[in-house]
């Protein structure tokens, strides 16, 4: 990867001042609803609401019988409420809609915002997927994936 | 009907909903087992049958042939999802005491995991014998 890139990257954010740099702080809506934390926080991060579009969501939630080789299907009433809760919180930008594989890293917001990455990086055996953001955002599980959260792993590039 | 018996009624339901979800594994090794007795007399949870069941390779799903895949072999220890890399807190109960804590949520998960790496739902046989085999192998009976 481009490693001076981001090092010079970080070292312009930081002298930038934290407050301007960091302003974005918790991507996690300000009340979670506990029932989508529940069911979609066990085996991924829950993904914050805001980094798919409404319709990427609806569409994502209609198919949780085959949720990327998964079945995650829910009970009717469950599905409902957190689809609600998606809706709601969900991002109006188009480059945060996900078209026809309803990844959030096939995004065009993704693509841009980790385009300074190497490829071999997510197949990486400490990170193995792209869907696993808290392996270099410590903190996403609670949703804070500002820079001076990050930190990659000893990675092979 | 006036304020006081709905008040009453009301907390009533809440006493009686409680004992549905909230458990312990031993609860529920105690419930799956009187529900496997109605098909197999004298049914008794075997922690041995239970290990074997978690360490079978059923081979349906890829990356998921067996519940160790993403457990791990010692339940007691904190297992990782396979495909996405989140950590999974143990299964053993002494390791966890959120685990088995809950029917309800017990069985939600049997549901799927079960549908996913066994490819269909398990017996009330096999999740007594289960939980009982975690049980055990967590150091706690």
């Amino acid at each position: 990867m481009k490693r001076t890139t981001f090092r010079s990257s970080l070292a312009c954010l930081m002298l930038c001042g934290a407050a301007t740099a960091f302003a974005d702080g918790s991507r996690m809506p300000p009340h979670p609803d506990k029932t989508w934390l529940e069911e979609c926080g066990t085996c991924h991060v829950a993904y914050p609401p805001a980094l798919l579009t409404a319709d990427t969501w609806r569409r994502l939630m209609a198919g949780l019988d085959r949720h990327f080789g998964s079945n995650a299907a829910l009970d009717a009433p469950t599905a409902a409420r957190i689809t609600t809760f998606l809706e709601r919180n969900a991002s109006t930008r188009g480059e945060r809609n996900a078209a026809a594989s309803l990844r959030i890293t096939d995004t065009r917001w993704f693509t841009r915002k980790h385009d300074e990455l190497s490829p071999t990086v997510w197949h990486d055996p400490k990170v193995k997927s792209p869907a696993n953001c808290a392996a270099c955002h410590r903190n996403a599980e609670s949703g804070r994936y500002d820079e001076h959260d990050i930190a990659l792993p000893n990675v092979r590039r | 009907m006036n304020r006081t018996m709905c008040l009453s009624l009301a907390l009533a339901g809440t006493l009686v909903a409680l004992p549905l979800h909230a458990a312990s594994p031993q609860d529920l090794i105690a419930d799956y087992a009187t529900e496997a007795a109605r098909t197999q007399q004298g049914f008794v949870a075997s922690a041995e049958r239970g290990k074997a069941f978690f360490l079978r390779n059923w081979n349906v799903a890829d990356k998921m042939p067996n519940c160790a895949a993403c457990h791990t072999e010692r339940p007691a220890a904190q297992g990782t999802h396979v495909i996405t890399a989140k950590s999974i807190r143990p299964l053993a109960p002494s390791a966890n005491p959120d685990r088995f804590a809950d029917a309800a949520k017990a069985e939600k998960w049997f549901r799927r995991n079960c549908t996913e790496v066994v490819g269909r739902e398990c017996s009330a046989a096999e999740k007594a014998d289960l939980v009982r085999f975690l049980v055990v192998a967590g150091g706690a009976s």
